[in-house]
């Protein structure tokens, strides 16, 4: 039996943080509270609005809805991991949000990032369609979608090796 | 939150063990709906009992001759992705792939989809109409139970204390079938079904040798739609026979008024759903 603060080891944009955790604890909260990578948004806290979207193993995941502790030995990604490490210079997917404007409020956009990173990292060359559905679950509250759309198929064509810049 | 506490078993029968010790436990997979009931308040349990280090319980496999076998613990992407699911079993992979969005798909098992026992439970009516059993495991062994007996009623099965369930078991299709499964929603993604409908035929030319039809939000657990089955099976497809398993399937359903709709928005809703699911079905068997 396992009762109160449990030791795990959390690998969170490659590096491995070992920390303690209740079981109660999401991974949004902890990322937030314990780790101080408030990138992550926390919004509707019950899985509608997508906004506290992370990469679990490449994959986008809630993590308001993800217990801390399950994620022993998984490879989490937030958006403070998106950017290269060492030169800090930007992803594609978020120069492309830069120079076209993708955001407004900004509280979607780590989560959009993120997942469309995760899009791009399975469909080279999705279409309109595609990024629609896959954005799907990302609500932003300021509309934006039409410039969102347009920033993601711009950054898959600088990252197919098109245009060097949005 | 409240605090809780963490169980992590490694084998099945551990955790059934831990199930039957601790009363007030849950069992936890994706969390996608029961950390929300925990946050919402709907559910407190003392402790959760995580399964997902249970080895083998995403396995999806397939023969001609038994059939499909689904561990629990399958995600909702494996299955709207899975090759071979999409080939022999079509109306689950479009099941999986209305449910919630891709953030929850990838979260979300097969398992917890049947085991929250919602009556407008995406995989469920795909489940009924390919007439799935649950493979619920205990420590006396395991049983298989037809996924139309699983559900007492919302949010309730027919679990007992100390079982779990283990696998999804789906029989094998005859040739000449085809299956699809309509959802109604106000919004195109991440919104509870109105209604659902899953629909199997079973084609002999232009005669339906069988059908299966499945009701989700039509009553307060998914449903067979019996009567509707009845009026097709043997019969010739036209428009007519059509419309009479359209009356038959929204006689023998119960739909309530809520939020998302009225009960009597509902039933207009089986009556054309089930018709335009029936005649899909049909046309896939070919």
């Amino acid at each position: 039996m396992i009762d109160g603060a449990i030791p795990v080891t959390l690998r969170v944009n490659g590096d491995d943080y070992q920390l303690e955790v209740e079981p109660q604890w999401t991974l949004a909260d902890t990322l937030r509270e314990r780790l101080g990578l408030t990138g992550t948004k926390m919004m509707c806290e019950q899985g509608e609005c997508g906004a506290c979207t992370v990469l679990i193993n490449g994959l986008p995941v809630l993590s308001c809805l993800t217990l801390a502790i399950e994620c022993q030995g998984m490879d989490i990604m937030t958006i403070e991991g998106v950017a290269d490490p060492q030169t800090g210079e930007l992803h594609p997917i978020q120069q492309a949000f830069v120079e076209r404007s993708g955001m407004q409020c900004g509280v979607c956009t780590p989560a959009m990032v993120l997942t469309a990173k995760a899009l791009l990292d399975e469909n080279d060359s999705p279409t309109e369609g595609d990024i629609r559905q896959a954005l799907a679950g990302n609500i932003c509250r300021c509309g934006n979608y039409k410039r969102i759309v347009e920033c993601v198929q711009v950054s898959a064509e600088m990252m197919r090796g098109g245009k060097a810049h949005a | 939150m409240t605090a809780l506490k963490y169980l992590a078993p490694a084998t099945l029968k551990e955790a059934c063990a831990l199930l039957l010790e601790h009363r007030d436990a849950r069992v936890i997979a994706g969390g996608t709906d029961l950390v929300v009931q925990m946050k919402q308040g709907e559910a407190r349990p003392g402790c959760v009992i995580n399964i997902a280090a249970i080895a083998g319980q995403d396995a999806i496999n397939y023969t001609e001759r038994d059939g499909l076998r689904l561990g629990a613990l399958v995600t909702m992407t494996a299955i709207r992705t899975s090759p071979i699911i999409n080939q022999k079993y079509n109306i689950l992979s479009q099941a999986a792939g209305k449910l919630g969005t891709w953030q929850v798909q990838n979260r979300a098992t097969i398992g917890g989809n049947l085991c929250n026992a919602a009556t407008s439970a995406d995989t469920i009516p795909a489940l009924l109409a390919l007439d799935a059993s649950a493979v619920i495991v205990s420590a006396k062994g395991e049983r298989e139970v037809p996924v139309e007996d699983f559900f007492t009623g919302p949010g309730k099965t027919i679990l007992s204390p100390g079982e779990l369930v283990a696998g999804i078991r789906v029989p094998p299709l005859p040739p000449h079938s085809g299956g699809v499964y309509l959802k109604h929603t106000v919004r195109k993604a991440l919104d509870l079904a109105i209604i659902g409908v899953g629909a199997v035929a079973v084609m002999d030319g232009d005669i339906f040798k069988d059908v299966r039809i499945a009701l989700g939000t039509a009553a307060p657990k998914p449903i067979r739609a019996r009567n509707a089955e009845a009026a097709l099976r043997g019969r010739k497809m036209d428009d007519n026979i059509i419309e009479q398993a359209a009356s038959a399937a929204v006689a023998e359903s119960s739909p309530r008024d809520s939020l998302r709709a009225t009960a009597e928005y509902r039933r207009e809703l089986i009556a054309a759903l089930v018709a335009r699911a029936v005649r899909q079905a049909a046309e896939q068997a070919g």
